[in-house]
């Protein structure tokens, strides 16, 4: 009887060890197949021109490969969604957590799930049709598709996960802590920003490098709004972010320009590794004595 | 007890699902049972060329091995040049061109037989007053030699350049036609043809292009020095923004017997359906 059992639970330990194990196959072959399809075409344009290079022209009679617009383009366009959509979802948060009284928050809360649920496609084609004729009238431009529409459509995109990780931060913060504050005749605001906040401090840093992780990663929305010709970031200018590139032309991409395209993936996997790697070192790392 | 109906319902809608996918496969495999029976037709037919003709040829030859299964279609995406090359050097049975045949190549032992005709329009919004314009006044927009709609006869308003992504057939084949190769000061590169056709659709001062056939009425076909475009001005080709889809075969030597049969399918008119949900006027 107890055998019986004991094989059975090998067994289930089993199980869970090979779906475990997908995952991790998962990541290694993503990552092998992107640095094995990647390197090629980086080793015929040659790293510098590839990755300074300020010219992307794929299918002309000389082909150019520089990706330096497609990288400052996603580095300004995920600060600028960082600095549009941190302070509003950061403020959200406080309010839902500390501020605002049960039926409220149970009606936001629900609002900001809701955000968190719709697809990038839809954000893209609500961007598409309301946002960048709107930035047209409103800036008097001639076209509205630019790096100002995508930074919009992308702060309103990582709310959510901003917004929903750091209540929990703030909820997780100990009663007492702010019981203590209020007792030494702080001012409830005083409490929340001096004492609550600073307290929840790590989950609100990991709430921004989601933020960050979502804003450089999303393609689709992007790709509806911002244009995709190859210039130098500028806010009311048509850009291309390292998603768009990618995802833009490799429907009918052949040869050379469809490694390129690759080697963009590439990059932007690194890309994304280094920024997450630094933004954790930067922003929790503080916290740990 | 729950439990156990909610399975009950689960299993029943797996069930009906599989129903489902069972009569949907089941006309397939009644057609192209009877064809393949009735021909046995077995071999290969080796495409080799145009990369604008990717779309139609690959639908044309989808559609052909459905009904033969025992051939093998092949198509290899080099550029027109090098597939008339590889005809002339029988390394493959059709060479496809989009432009017509040069007289050299005529003369060094090629057919021409157009297979379909690829028309571009130049679209705008329909709040634009410009109507006509001649091929140089497009590449001069296109090239950003001219900026204002009021060079053109229209509002004073910026003209917003919108176009396709790089690798798009559509866009080598305007950029070829209108000669702006690598010219182009796009301010917009989508990558649809429908969203070319929104974009174009909402603001006042841009324009664009899109295959013929997928112009939709919330955007405005330019003429084309004085030609509107439409099915019939494409084939008898007065409309400029044309330009003809080409299958090149060697005038000496014969095709094989699948690539006669390809052959025979998609210049029949059978296959003009296809030819026209793949965006292109058929030659008939």
């Amino acid at each position: 009887m107890k055998t019986k059992r004991n094989h059975l639970e090998t067994l289930v330990h089993g199980i869970f060890l090979i779906l475990g194990l997908v995952t991790v196959a998962c990541v290694l072959l993503i990552t092998a197949y992107l640095v094995v399809s990647g390197i090629p075409a980086i080793r015929k344009i040659g790293l510098v021109d590839f990755l300074f290079g300020s010219t992307w022209a794929s299918t002309a009679a000389q082909p150019q490969y520089g990706i330096l617009p497609f990288l400052l383009t996603s580095v300004c366009g995920t600060a600028g969604a960082i600095v549009l959509g941190v302070p509003v979802g950061f403020l959200t948060a406080v309010y839902l957590a500390k501020m605002a009284p049960q039926s409220v928050r149970e009606i936001m809360g629900q609002a900001v799930s809701m955000l968190a649920g719709i697809p990038s496609v839809v954000y893209g084609l609500v961007g598409m049709m309301v946002l960048v004729p709107g930035i047209r009238k409103l800036f008097h431009v001639p076209d509205g598709a630019s790096l100002l529409a995508a930074i919009v459509v992308l702060a309103i995109m990582i709310l959510p996960s901003i917004i929903k990780m750091s209540v929990t931060a703030l909820e997780a913060v100990p009663g007492e802590y702010e019981d203590a504050s209020l007792a030494l005749g702080a001012t409830p605001e005083e409490t929340w920003f001096r004492v609550s906040v600073p307290a929840a401090k790590s989950g609100i840093a990991a709430a921004v490098v989601l933020g960050v992780g979502r804003a450089i990663g999303e393609a689709m929305a992007v790709m509806m709004v911002a244009g995709n010709a190859a210039n130098m970031p500028s806010l009311f200018q048509s850009v291309r972010f390292l998603t768009t590139a990618v995802a833009s032309e490799m429907s009918y991409s052949s040869g050379l320009q469809r490694q390129a395209l690759f080697s963009i993936a590439l990059v932007l996997f690194l890309f994304i590794m280094l920024i997450n790697a630094v933004l954790n070192f930067f922003l929790k790392g503080e916290k740990r004595p | 007890m729950k439990h156990v109906m909610n399975i009950i319902v689960c299993l029943a809608l797996i069930l009906s699902l599989a129903a489902c996918a069972k009569t949907e496969s089941a006309p397939v495999s009644a057609d192209t049972k009877p064809a393949a029976a009735a021909e046995t037709l077995t071999g290969t037919v080796a495409t080799d060329g145009s990369t604008s003709m990717e779309k139609v040829i690959g639908a044309l030859g989808e559609a052909f091995t459905q009904d033969n299964p025992g051939v093998t279609f092949t198509y290899n995406p080099t550029g027109s040049s090098a597939g008339i090359q590889a005809v002339q050097e029988g390394r493959c049975d059709i060479g496809l061109s989009s432009r017509a045949l040069k007289d050299e190549e005529k003369a060094a032992g090629l057919t021409e037989t157009v297979l379909a005709y690829d028309g571009i329009a130049v679209i705008v919004n329909p709040a634009n007053r410009v109507e006509d314009l001649t091929l140089e006044q497009i590449a001069a927009v296109y090239t950003g030699q001219i900026t204002n709609w009021s060079e053109l006869g229209g509002e004073d308003a910026r003209i917003v350049l919108i176009g396709r992504e790089a690798g798009s057939g559509t866009r080598s084949g305007f950029e070829e036609i209108v000669e702006v190769k690598d010219k182009c000061q796009y301010r917009q590169e989508l990558s649809s043809t429908g969203d070319v056709i929104t974009t174009v659709a909402q603001n006042p001062g841009a324009i664009g292009y899109a295959s013929l056939a997928s112009v939709k009425d919330t955007v405005r076909s330019l003429k084309v020095g004085g030609v509107a475009p439409s099915e019939e001005t494409v084939k008898d080709g007065t409309y400029a923004i044309q330009r003809p889809f080409v299958l090149a075969t060697r005038t000496d030597a014969g095709l094989n017997d699948a690539a006669q049969a390809f052959f025979d399918y998609i210049t029949s008119g059978k296959a003009d359906a296809i030819i026209v949900a793949a965006g292109v006027v058929p030659a008939r």
